[in-house]
């Protein structure tokens, strides 16, 4: 009796591992179950941590609470997965989550074996070293030797492997699964070298007990375009989250924001008018309402207001906008028009 | 032997009846459905999952073991650069948690042993701190203690340029050890060939005493002329060559020590954690094993004249591995899964590299914990079987 019983259970336990979701309409389920479901990480200042007030709030908090807004016009009707990035790819292949918001290099790999698409590049980054300014280091080239502290899973332990083999440099590697324990084997004294993404690592920073004692080494070693993913073979959602993001740098170029939204309805533009859903049905094209710019700038804003909210000047990380301004002002954020 | 006197009744047919109601044909129609279903269920798993992982243009295939691996491992045992594929990878993660748990066990026996009896020495101090151990080390959650010895003591050790010097043959700091290692000139392979004799030889030796003792009931030194074997014969080889082996000292340089063996923080905490926690259960059962033995038995040993160590080394333990062995076996193969809590302080073990890192670069998620499954399993199995070759030799044989 207890084999047969045993066959069971190893059939269900071939249900757990191979019984995957259906994989189309993640707008209508969404819709159904009434809010969206968004893989973050587990706390990286500025990018999605818990606030003063315990509620999650960052850069990619905001894209989840604006893609929120375009499709309820309610930016709390987003929830969040706290995801390693160890396991951040399982749960979106698995359909635990509905999107990635979890500052996620955009690599060639990633986009095509692991069937997903990348959304477009929310924030250009880049890696960087970080290193205690006792050791009086002015460079990533006199790291040789060195034991170097990073996460494992990621683009940045691909990178250095790279970089330290270019340039002929001995290495040791410690990778850790969180990024937390990372920084403690980092602040532990484990490690020489702490590296990961250049913004990362002023928002880890924060976290030390004496921030002033470590700093950031010049160099950039990689392009780390990060941005939102979602699973393949779903145009219609993958076409909402690049539109959600498109339309918070429109808004931008167009100068509307969170404040002045009502008032830019009564503009004379034909271009604003059909951003904001006056005129045309541009928004139900895309599967929403025509007025899911005004839903996404007036509860959320547009892409200026969240970087500054969080990443700038109105956050404690304080980051230049550098790469990530406009393309009409310096930098290569550039978004298609809506038309 | 009851066939012998069994006469055979002839076949009683069984009572007409439908086929529902006949014992058999019912077993075999129920089994046969069951299996039929169980098939069937399997079947719409595989092509299910297959299905949906085409769908979503997921890679699949165990291509990907031949693919550049790109990132590097603080510990390696076979050699490794960037440049090897995942198929290394898997490989030098299998080794690391065999490396782990291997001297898990091995050190987790000898903590248990000791402290098994420990605990029932008639020594109150001894007895009690063996007590205390037991209890302490039982009773926190193994997680916390690998994350005590990483994090706690570990890395409280001094930093690289402050290490702790053992005569400059080893130093101690917050990045683990660094052994002087031994380089091995010519005439060394001598060296290795008198050990190797010197085990062969004690092992006859051991195995003539012990037939010795079974005819004649004498007695003979073995463990004494054995040890004397192993070191006596290298060691008098190795004058004879003329010390062919040297050192490489371990030097300062730069950030970290060149030169020497490096043996990193994670895996000693590792080990540690693992030993001693195993440890403090199998000492239970050892003292378990201990008390089973009927009082009688050494009491009987000690009327007929034998010495307590031999009372104890003859007849207590023997009688004891009986109990001891089939949860000891339990303890082995609960340390060799523990060692997959590696992944929390950064030990490059099987889990952490394949089921961690390679997963995650690759993405092929049901392929790779179909692998780590199946490698668990084939550890365990293994684990397990040559423990019950053990317990069936120590099984007791009437004679």
């Amino acid at each position: 009796m207890h084999k047969r019983m045993w066959k069971v259970v190893a059939a269900a336990g071939a249900l757990a591992v191979l019984a995957l979701p259906a994989s189309a309409g993640t707008l209508d389920q969404v819709k159904a179950k009434g809010y969206v479901q968004c893989g973050v990480s587990q706390g990286v200042i500025g990018y999605s941590a818990p606030n003063d007030k315990g509620e999650w709030a960052g850069f990619d908090i905001d894209f989840c609470r604006a893609l929120a807004a375009a499709i309820f016009n309610d930016p709390s009707k987003a929830k969040f997965t706290p995801l390693s990035t160890k396991d951040r790819f399982t749960a979106l292949q698995s359909g635990e989550i509905d999107i990635l918001t979890r500052n996620t290099t955009w690599t060639l790999d990633r986009d095509t074996k692991l069937g997903f698409n990348f959304v477009g590049t929310t924030y250009y980054d880049g890696q960087g070293f970080m290193v205690k300014k006792s050791m009086k280091i002015n460079s990533a080239l006199e790291l040789s030797g060195a034991s170097v502290c990073t996460q494992t899973g990621t683009t940045t332990e691909l990178n250095l492997a790279d970089y330290f083999r270019n340039n002929k440099m001995k290495y040791e590697v410690v990778a850790f699964a969180t990024a937390d324990e990372t920084i403690k084997a980092y602040e532990s004294g484990r490690c020489d070298v702490f590296t990961t993404d250049a913004s990362q690592l002023y928002a880890q920073r924060l976290k030390f007990a004496n921030p002033d004692d470590h700093m950031v080494l010049p160099e950039i070693i990689s392009k780390e375009p990060l941005g939102p993913v979602v699973r393949q073979g779903d145009d219609q959602w993958f076409d909402i989250a690049k539109w959600t993001f498109f339309a918070m740098l429109n808004a931008e170029e167009l100068g509307i924001n969170s404040k002045n939204v009502e008032e830019m309805k009564k503009s004379s533009s034909p271009e604003i008018k059909r951003v904001l859903g006056i005129e045309g049905n541009l928004g139900e094209g895309l599967g929403l309402t025509n007025d899911w710019v005004v839903r996404i700038v007036s509860k959320v804003g547009n892409y200026a207001e969240i970087y500054d909210r969080n990443l700038g000047a109105g956050s404690k990380l304080k980051i230049e906008r550098g790469v990530n301004r406009l393309w009409n002002k310096g930098g290569i954020q550039y978004a298609p028009p809506i038309r | 032997m009851s066939d012998m006197t069994e006469t055979r009744l002839p076949a009683a047919s069984p009572p007409r009846g439908s086929l529902l109601t006949d014992p058999r044909t019912r077993s075999i129609l129920i089994q046969g459905t069951v299996l039929v279903l169980v098939c069937v269920a399997l079947w719409f798993f595989i092509s299910n999952g297959r299905a949906n992982l085409a769908a979503r243009n997921i890679q699949t295939g165990f291509g990907f073991l031949d693919q550049q691996a790109g990132f590097d491992i603080s510990q390696t045992l076979i050699d490794y650069n960037d440049n090897a594929s995942y198929g290394r990878v898997f490989l030098i993660g299998l080794l690391n948690t065999l490396l782990v748990s291997g001297l898990g066990v091995i050190f987790a026996t000898i903590i248990g042993f000791g402290v098994g009896i420990a605990r029932l020495s008639q020594n109150w101090l001894v007895s009690k701190l063996a007590e205390v151990y037991v209890e302490v080390i039982r009773n926190l959650p193994l997680l916390f203690q690998i994350l005590f010895w990483y994090l706690g003591v570990l890395a409280a050790m001094p930093a690289a340029r402050q290490s702790l010097s053992f005569f400059g043959l080893a130093y101690f700091n917050n990045r683990g050890a660094v052994l002087a290692r031994p380089v091995f000139g010519e005439g060394s392979g001598i060296v290795a060939l008198a050990l190797l004799a010197g085990i062969v030889l004690a092992w006859i030796v051991g195995r003539w005493a012990h037939r010795r003792q079974m005819q004649t009931g004498q007695p003979f030194p073995t463990i004494k002329t054995a040890l004397a074997l192993i070191f006596g014969l290298p060691l008098a080889a190795f004058i004879a060559t003329g010390f062919p082996v040297s050192l490489e000292w371990p030097v300062l340089r730069g950030f970290n020590f060149a030169g020497g063996i490096r043996v990193i923080p994670e895996f000693v905490a590792l080990l540690i954690a693992l030993s001693t926690y195993t440890g403090g259960f199998i000492a239970e059962i050892v003292r378990a094993g201990i008390q089973s033995v009927n009082r009688g038995q050494s009491e009987a040993a000690g009327s007929l004249g034998l010495r307590p160590g031999a009372t104890l080394r003859f007849v207590v333990v023997p009688q004891a591995l009986r109990v001891i062995i089939p949860p000891l076996t339990s303890q082995y193969l609960n340390l060799i899964k523990n060692s997959s809590l590696a992944v929390a302080i950064g030990y490059p073990d099987f889990f952490a590299l394949f089921a961690g890192t390679t997963l995650n670069q690759t993405g092929q998620a049901i392929e790779i914990i179909a692998m780590t499954m199946a490698v668990y399993l084939v550890i365990s199995l293994i684990t397990s079987g040559l423990m019950n070759l053990y317990n069936r030799r120590m099984a007791l044989v009437e004679r």
